[in-house]
């Protein structure tokens, strides 16, 4: 999908916007091309919010370029861009009912009423919503309203929909089931999808490219594999998923270089003290800290003797919540494959 | 002590229906007794008459003194009233959305709270002293007369004071004087309730309509307006009611008589209660209707 036309369909170059001393969007550069799934990830006050802000032209950057469709678009107004937005808050309009919300852009660009109803009831099919076009926001659902803010911004046929945390007010089984239907929608309609989230597991499943976004500046961007898999700083590392970041002398100790390193937790064995470790490993004795139940998997937390303090993950294929908690304080040994090992850049 | 003040609190927290009874009780029997009792009492006497002999009140129900109400004159007070009502209602709508909508959108809590200040001030003021300084204002020697002069714009002035109708021997005694001095007035009455209006309405809102391609006239006519609504219509209820039922503005400020003077004469004068009463339920019907 991203690699058949090379043009990019949003694009910003050096772009900040600063509010007041607060560089909320920090020189910024960023390619989005047509038809992809792209996230901006971030923790909250990342800036990754006021960035999509500035492509819908919500706000106006302090400096740099925004390019749409390959046109300067940083001096248009939001109603002269090809560009809809689906709001965190939803933004549905009160005193119109459902069918008014979603025929809104095409009544004001004066579409024919036929085509309109045609093309309203084809949206509230698609989000599958049909037949509360009568119906008010406000008896409405927290997801049906999100289904029918996505159904108004997809009405205008946009080349890039922009999605703010849309799916953040749900509750977890709805979000799952709406990240699946989301990329859905995407993948039939075939336009770029610009999606902002502090949730990494909802980065990770939906995009096909995200990126990384810490106090106003992009860490990382790729898709979503390579930046799990080989995070390129540390702060990386530890946001999108949990990771172990080993530096100094633990380092040294385990791999012969004190250069800092990342493991993934689910890539650790606990073996038993004194089993020998397979060909090719790092390995440390250690005593299990911290013993977390989580139904499918349990966490637990290993001080090394070499002194790092370790995540692991292991899936409770056989191990009972006893099993688990018995573990606790039991002297173990760490094993993982040498080529799990991610070198990173130091911390900025 | 403090037992018997938990067993008090517990005694109304288990019975919620009680507390609230015991809340609005007292206001429900002043709103009850008081108020809709002196209302009613209005549309009795409005239902005797007087007796032009004796200038005694008979109190016996007719509609003889609503037969009285029915003359020229007085339709002609009752269509000026309304019609200066409906002219002071537009006039404060049209003047009190820009400052509304720049407090509720724009303005920061500190800027936000001196204005609120800024247009409640003038009511702590003797609203009989903002009238009688309005009359001075509009005087043929008046501040407004002595600008228009000195902009050489004396002939529109007198242009529009030679306007039938709404003209006059100067300001203070026409009815461009009346209407303006209800517009100031009145104006508090209308900024607040709309600015609370579109304090309510989220900025999100006029991003979506932006968003959805209008500009920005499409997105006040289409989702500012129909939002603020509820708020010009709150509005508009004080300012027509208040125009409707006062006396004083029209007492100083004005070559000619509204509804509010007749009822004060009619009682405070001629001591024609059942007049006065029966012109009282005027504008009581204008606002039903």
């Amino acid at each position: 999908m991203a690699g058949e036309t090379l043009t990019p369909v949003v694009r910003l170059v050096s772009v900040s916007r600063r509010f007041g001393d607060v560089r909320a969007v920090d020189d910024v550069s960023l390619d989005i091309l047509d038809g992809e799934f792209f996230s901006l990830l971030g923790p909250s006050g990342s800036g990754k919010t006021t960035c999509l802000r500035l492509i819908a032209g919500f706000d106006r950057p302090t400096s740099g370029r925004i390019e749409l469709h390959g046109v300067p678009a940083e001096r248009l107004p939001p109603y002269e861009r090809d560009v809809n937005t689906v709001f965190q808050d939803y933004a549905l309009f009160p005193h119109m009912t459902v069918g008014q919300n979603v025929a809104y852009g095409l009544v004001i660009r004066k579409v024919p009423r036929a085509e309109r109803e045609r093309r309203v009831a084809e949206m509230l099919d698609l989000v599958r919503l049909p037949g509360v076009a009568a119906r008010r926001p406000a008896q409405l659902s927290g997801g049906q309203r999100q289904r029918v803010a996505l159904a108004r911004a997809l009405v205008n046929r946009p080349r890039v929909l922009l999605l703010d945390e849309p799916l953040g007010a749900l509750d977890l089984k709805l979000r799952q089931q709406m990240q699946i239907e989301l990329k859905a929608i995407q993948e039939r309609l075939g336009i770029t999808f610009v999606h902002v989230t502090h949730d990494q597991e909802e980065a990770l499943a939906m995009s096909d490219r995200l990126a990384v976004f810490r106090e106003g500046r992009v860490e990382q961007v790729g898709p979503p594999a390579e930046v799990y898999e080989r995070p390129a700083t540390p702060f990386v590392a530890d946001f999108v998923g949990i990771s172990n970041l080993v530096e100094g002398a633990a380092a040294a100790a385990l791999t012969g270089s004190p250069a800092p390193f990342t493991v993934r937790p689910e890539k650790i064995r606990i073996l038993d003290p004194g089993s020998p470790a397979p060909e090719g490993s790092c390995s440390a004795r250690g005593r299990i800290r911290e013993v977390v139940y989580l139904g499918s998997h349990t966490r637990y937390t290993v001080a090394l003797d070499p002194g790092a303090l370790l995540t692991v993950v292991e899936p409770n294929r056989d191990a009972t919540a006893q099993d688990a908690q018995a573990a606790r304080g039991r002297d173990v040994v760490l094993a993982w494959p040498r080529a799990r090992n991610r070198p990173v850049g130091p911390a900025r | 002590m403090r037992s018997r003040r938990r067993a008090f609190a517990t005694f109304f927290f288990l019975r919620p229906r009680l507390a609230l009874l015991a809340l609005i009780a007292p206001p429900l029997l002043w709103l009850g007794v008081v108020y809709l009792g002196s209302l009613f009492s209005l549309l009795v006497q409005s239902l005797f008459h007087l007796d032009g002999f004796t200038g005694r009140v008979v109190r016996r129900v007719s509609l003889a003194t609503y037969g009285d109400l029915f003359t020229r004159a007085n339709m002609d007070i009752v269509v000026r009233t309304a019609t200066m009502a409906a002219a002071v209602t537009v006039a404060t709508a049209l003047l009190a959305f820009p400052p509304a909508y720049y407090m509720a959108r724009y303005a920061p809590p500190k800027i936000k709270a001196a204005l609120a200040l800024g247009i409640l001030l003038p009511l702590w003021s003797s609203y009989l002293v903002r009238v009688y300084s309005w009359k001075l204002i509009l005087a043929r020697e008046g501040v407004v007369s002595w600008f228009v002069e000195r902009a050489r714009l004396t002939w529109l002035l007198d242009a529009l004071l030679g306007l039938p109708g709404i003209g006059g021997p100067s300001l203070s005694v026409s009815a461009i004087g009346t209407f303006l001095a209800f517009v100031y007035v009145w104006l508090p009455y209308m900024i607040l309730p709309v600015a609370a209006a579109l304090e309510r309405v989220p900025p999100s809102l006029l991003e979506a309509s932006s968003d959805l391609g209008a500009r920005p006239a499409q997105t006040f006519r289409r989702v500012t307006l129909p939002l603020a609504f509820p708020g010009l219509v709150a509005g508009s209820i004080f300012t027509f009611s208040l125009t409707l039922g006062d006396y004083i503005t029209p007492q100083y400020v004005a070559n000619s008589q509204f509804i509010g003077n007749v009822v004060y004469e009619s009682q405070g004068v001629a001591n024609n209660i059942p007049f006065a009463a029966a012109f009282s339920v005027v504008p009581i019907g204008i606002m039903a209707i």
